[in-house]
């Protein structure tokens, strides 16, 4: 019987795809990242630290790590909707500040402006760009039709599905053509099954077009089967605790989640995401105090 | 036929049956009919004032006078004991209690009665000043009130420089300008129209300024993320995205302004709906003073309804909430 694998162990086709990989032009570059807020009490907290990494073009990478990590302040600040207190990010080599249609964003609440049709939704950065009435419709309708949602174009968002609300917000943001596409827990309002649809979707369209793709998430799973490479934050202070190349060959299919792969860089994550406690008395302050609460004459005396 | 599900009908935050509801909506209106209907048509439940058919020998009493019960009964007694003739009347209402019967006679009379002096105006032209007053008065109020609101609501340079003075303005009663506007403005329709502004712009401010502060910021957020900049931020989410909550604010608000309006119309030459109301009860027609009491409300609600109903065409994008 071979030896158990590692989610350090690539088969010859993952390592040559990696090794292609990281010869693409960079498209984000984050140096030294870090950001601290003031609390009320006139204190300070570090929400993020010493963050370095880099993103390649049309590279998948996905953010993960414990509640508390900054993931969602990183995809701010790299969207421009908060500043860094220290250390810079490059696109495409240069220095950016402020939200810019050219690093779109996906957000968690779908953020459609309910006032507008779906058509007229995915027309807004195109019109703000400049473009004529009549470009920026046809525009949109492609995008629209990329997304699946043609029949829907004239619907308002109310009148969607949460999953179809989150296509129109990708097909949005792939609107205005970004560098990048940052994507904060989209999914995390779906439920399993339309989040396994919607996860297909994506990966359809970032197979087929140009963007690269900065995806956050808490879900295990969804990481590793979307993400070409994993970076696992650690909380308080939020760092970088390792930054995973998944050794799940490409391209991803469903099939994939019982590959002795998949299961390597799951455990792994688990390790880094939940790490086996050292002081044991620290768990029971976090434990149900259960007492037995069943009448002692009930007919269900116990459920096993 | 009146068969409510009554266990239903108290079920905590729950939309009642679309049955019940109009039952309770007519129930809303009848219960207070049928109360006045009741003090006003049976006799014995309030009924304190004796309507004198027939003096007797009571030496001020006139035919067609209303006394208290407790007179009546003692100039009664009195007489009956010298044996003289014994006054004869009627249980009565004060006059400034009406039957539901003689307020709606004057609903049509009212239009119809010539005013008793050739300077005094005919109810509808009252009417038509008075709407015209509050047209104006929230017209002006809203010209200014609601860009203000906006800005206040999306700008925090501009909170902070209106809110304060605002909110200190506010609490300064309107009808205390009064004077000061008649003293600017002259005798006519602009002080009322000057009380109305006063009264509702400041309000107006705020009120708007809060519905602005709640649009949701993410939209905001998104918007940036798509390119917009500070002037389609505003034009193109801020304005679009309050619209329906301004349009609700702005229902609310006229019917605040109606109630400044009684307060108005006071000042200076006394005019409008006000006017016919305090000669009414001058000359006692209490039924005329319901009756144009009743039109105010009626000629509010249906304004309401009015802008409720364009309200639900005009935001069609809206999730509906109740229909």
């Amino acid at each position: 019987m071979n030896k158990e694998i590692t989610y350090l162990d690539q088969s010859d086709t993952v390592k040559d795809r990696f090794t292609r990989l990281k010869k693409r032009p960079v498209t984000l570059n984050v140096k030294g990242l870090g950001k601290t807020f003031a609390t009320p009490q006139g204190g300070q907290v570090t929400a993020l630290k010493n963050i370095d990494f880099t993103v390649h073009r049309r590279e998948f990478v996905c953010v993960i790590g414990p509640s508390g990590c900054g993931k969602s302040t990183l995809i701010r600040i790299l969207a421009g909707l908060e500043t860094p207190s220290t250390g810079e990010i490059l696109l495409n080599g240069e220095p950016v500040s402020g939200p810019c249609p050219d690093r779109g964003m996906v957000f968690q609440g779908y953020t459609l402006f309910p006032w507008l049709t779906v058509k007229r939704n995915v027309m807004f950065g195109l019109l703000e760009s400049g473009r004529s009435k009549v470009t920026a419709e046809e525009e949109a309708l492609q995008w629209i039709d990329l997304v699946g949602l043609s029949q829907f174009a004239e619907s308002y968002p109310h009148q969607l599905s949460g999953g179809m609300k989150q296509r129109v917000a990708i097909a949005r943001a792939l609107a205005n053509q970004p560098k990048i596409l940052l994507m904060d827990e989209p999914y995390g309002a779906l439920d399993a099954q339309t989040r396994a649809k919607m996860q297909q979707y994506l990966m359809e369209i970032w197979q087929n077009i140009d963007i690269t793709v900065l995806f956050i998430t808490h879900d295990l799973d969804e990481a590793i089967y979307l993400a070409d490479r994993i970076l696992v934050l650690k909380a308080n202070p939020g760092e970088v605790n390792e930054l995973i190349e998944v050794p799940v060959p490409q391209p991803r299919s469903p099939d994939q989640f019982l590959s002795p792969e998949f299961l390597a860089t799951k455990k792994r994550l688990e390790e880094l995401i939940h790490p086996p406690e050292k002081n044991e008395e620290k768990i029971e302050t976090d434990q149900l105090n259960m007492v037995r609460m069943v009448s002692v004459n009930d007919e269900v005396q116990s459920v096993f | 036929m009146l068969s409510l599900p009554t266990n239903n009908l108290f079920a905590v935050r729950k939309e009642l049956a679309p049955r019940s509801r109009l039952m309770v909506t007519i129930m809303s209106f009848l219960l207070p009919i049928t109360l006045w209907c009741l003090v006003s048509y049976v006799p014995f439940l309030w009924h304190p004032k004796v309507e004198i058919t027939a003096p007797g020998d009571v030496g001020y009493f006139r035919e067609g006078m209303l006394v208290d019960r407790e007179v009546f009964d003692a100039e009664k007694e009195k007489l009956s004991l010298t044996q003289g003739i014994l006054p004869e009347g009627n249980r009565a209402n004060p006059v400034y209690l009406p039957a539901p019967h003689k307020v709606v006679e004057a609903f049509y009379t009212s239009f119809t009665t010539e005013p008793r002096r050739r300077s005094e105006k005919w109810l509808h032209e009252s009417l038509w000043d008075s709407i015209q007053v509050i047209f104006w008065g929230f017209l002006i109020s809203s010209l200014f009130g609601v860009p203000l609101g906006i800005l206040a609501g999306t700008y925090d340079f501009f909170s902070r420089l209106f809110e304060p003075f605002i909110e200190f303005f506010r609490y300064l009663p309107a009808p205390a300008f009064g004077a000061l506007a008649v003293a600017i403005l002259g005798i006519h329709h602009a002080p009322k129209i000057a009380i109305i502004v006063i009264g509702t712009f400041f309000q107006q401010v705020l009120v708007i300024a809060n519905t602005t502060r709640k649009l949701d910021k993410s939209l905001l957020e998104a918007a940036q993320t798509l390119g917009a900049k500070k002037r389609s931020l505003l034009f193109r989410v801020v304005i679009p995205g309050v619209l329906p909550d301004l349009y609700r604010d702005m229902r609310i608000l006229l019917g605040w302004a109606w109630t400044y309006l009684i307060v108005a119309e006071l000042i200076g030459t006394s005019s409008g709906i006000t006017w016919f109301i305090t000669q009414q009860a001058r000359y006692k027609n209490f039924d005329n003073v319901f009756a144009a009491i009743i039109m105010i409300g009626i000629i509010g609600l249906v304004v309401d309804l009015l802008l409720a109903y364009f309200g639900r065409r005009l935001f069609s994008w809206q999730k509906s909430s109740n229909s």
